[in-house]
């Protein structure tokens, strides 16, 4: 080991081991497991059956996939509406040193910190339930019309859903904005309050330019999330009424644990890694990643 | 992070803004909406699980109820939440321990002895931050019934402590680059091996790094719900969050004794929270931020 330079290679082998082997065998060998897995028909118990792209074209002309599909285009989209203009805002309002802002701040994070079952079960069982606490508020103000079945009504639990993830990762890109923002130089803006630029102004002619790169990791991060958003709609719809919140990773669990069909529910995995891979490499080329690498080259 | 450095970059930044005695009244107003909308939940949250199961449609939207009752935790001691927290405990420790240190013995290899392996196997760890667990949970429900660690705690934490390893070495990659060079060169004249180098240099110095990765791989592992919902089925072994998802259904319209629940698998996060606000929010976005 003390020889040096020279057994580099085979030390650094050595260390680099134990990682790979629990890397390789559980996380990269089952995503090409997943590849070839979508090429069987299989119910994980009898013997598979090699029926080439049998799964794949009942993946583009399934209308529930397509249905699926589209429910995730619909979220990711929602999620990126919401998210991002509250979480900027939000983080921007943070990036103040007042001390009561901090104090808002620690309040603002809890969500962080739970479970996505926990949070699921908050929601649909004390908020949106019926005579959850969201209802019995708008019925004490006088709107009693506005009271709905939130999660029961097919066209209401798809906003639903998408309202309590935002909840659920805010906090997280307004923590991201945060660091952003301070780290605005503050020449900046006494330049431009010297120029006479009001609050507004100043927003939007120095803020949020400075924020693009903050912008960019956080819309792929929110991009990429999307596809994975399980465990909260799980929980509070399990995917219904009906299909009305069957998201693609929900639909992949559904077809390949419930209905037993392993080999589908591998295509539809393949769908998410592919387009996860893909969204992510163009947060590799934008983002400090891909700086980050090339670095590391050039050592 | 940035938390981190709040007092001095204050004092830095800090305009000479005269004449401003109160807070700015929109931003004042918009962050107590926010407020209201990020932490009511929590607080309802609360307030339910101290009503009675009788009293509960009829509480107040704001107020906890005059009587407490304390009945709500102690039905959901009685359903064994004592061993589901163990259960969580247990693979959240032995997942975190390892996915610590296999990281941090590849990340010394890719920041300190480089090589093509090493940066190749970086390359390849960096393309992992881009698999979504979901897209590999198949093969992997295939993989740990093969090897007959299905239904076990054991079975849990393999995965774990795979998808746990691309972040935790990006992240202890770049603090150990950061270290300087002389220190190594200084210890490379004493004749150490890498092995001391490690042990003596990088190690204690790493430690911020390794206080990052261990709380947001501990949050991640405590939290998740998809590796106990796929990979166990007996009751027995069921860890907090697959156990709060059986709750809802067994617990039916009894909403105080699932918010009881609730409350009791967060407490210890949030407790953790009140001593390590900086380093928890820290580690949250440590592989993103800056």
């Amino acid at each position: 080991m003390s020889s040096g330079r020279s057994s580099g290679w085979a030390t650094s082998s050595v260390l680099l081991l134990p990682a790979v082997a629990f890397f390789v065998a559980f996380a990269l060998g089952p995503m090409a497991a997943a590849v070839y897995i979508s090429f069987l028909d299989w119910d994980g118990v009898s013997a598979p059956r090699w029926i080439g792209l049998g799964n794949w074209v009942r993946t583009f002309t399934d209308s529930v996939t397509l249905h699926s599909l589209f429910l995730t285009v619909q979220v990711m989209v929602l999620s990126w509406l919401i998210q991002t203009p509250i979480s900027l805002l939000l983080g921007v309002f943070l990036a103040g040193y007042q001390r009561y802002r901090a104090l808002l701040g620690a309040f603002y994070f809890l969500p962080l910190l739970f479970s996505a079952v926990a949070i699921g079960l908050i929601w649909s069982s004390s908020m949106l339930s019926a005579e959850g606490a969201l209802n019995t508020f708008l019925r004490a103000v006088g709107l009693d019309f506005m009271a709905q079945d939130w999660l029961g009504d097919p066209d209401l639990a798809l906003y639903a859903v998408v309202a309590v993830i935002a909840w659920q990762f805010i906090p997280f890109h307004t923590l991201l904005y945060q660091a952003g923002a301070r780290q605005i130089p503050q020449v900046l803006y006494e330049a431009a309050r010297i120029d006479g630029a009001g609050k507004v102004q100043q927003f939007f002619y120095i803020t949020l330019p400075q924020l693009k790169y903050t912008v960019v990791t956080s819309t792929v991060l929110i991009l990429t999330g999307s596809l994975t958003y399980f465990d909260v709609i799980y929980v509070m719809t399990g995917g219904g009424p009906g299909f009305a919140t069957r998201v693609l990773p929900l639909h992949m669990y559904i077809t390949a644990f419930q209905n037993a069909e392993i080999g589908y529910g591998s295509a539809i995995a393949v769908i998410l890694a592919v387009a996860g891979i893909a969204l992510s490499l163009f947060l590799l080329r934008v983002t400090g990643f891909g700086r980050m690498e090339s670095q590391a080259e050039g050592l | 992070m940035a938390a981190g450095r709040a007092p001095s970059a204050a004092g830095a930044a800090k305009p000479p803004r005269a004449g401003r005695m109160l807070p700015n009244p929109i931003p004042l107003l918009l962050g107590l909406v926010w407020f209201v909308i990020a932490f009511y939940p929590v607080y309802y949250m609360f307030i339910t699980s101290l009503r009675t199961q009788a009293g509960f449609l009829g509480g107040s939207l704001w107020l906890p109820p005059q009587n407490p009752t304390l009945e709500n935790y102690a039905g959901v001691i009685e359903d064994g939440i004592g061993l589901y927290f163990l259960n969580s405990a247990f693979v959240t420790v032995i997942s975190v321990a390892l996915i610590v240190a296999v990281s941090f013995l590849a990340a010394y290899a890719i920041a300190r002895i480089r090589g093509r392996v090493a940066q190749a196997t970086f390359r390849v760890f960096l393309l992992g931050l881009a698999i979504p667990l979901q897209a590999a949970i198949i093969p992997i429900y295939v993989l740990i019934v093969r090897i007959g660690l299905y239904d076990t705690l054991y079975g849990l934490i393999p995965p774990q402590v795979a998808f746990g390893i691309p972040l935790t070495v990006l992240i202890l990659v770049n603090f150990i680059r950061d270290i300087p060079n002389e220190l190594y060169d200084s210890m490379v004249l004493d004749g150490s091996g890498h092995l001391r180098m490690m042990w003596n240099l990088v190690l204690p110095l790493s430690r911020p790094a390794i206080i990052t990765v261990v709380i947001y791989n501990a949050l991640q592992v405590w939290n998740n719900f998809l590796f106990p919902l796929i990979l166990t089925q007996s009751s027995n072994i069921r860890t907090l969050p697959l156990a709060l998802q059986q709750f809802q259904g067994q617990y039916g319209v009894n909403v105080p004794g699932l918010m009881a629940a609730v409350f009791l698998s967060v407490l210890p996060v949030m407790m953790l929270y009140l001593v390590a606000r900086r380093q928890l929010l820290g580690g949250l976005t440590a592989g993103f931020g800056k």
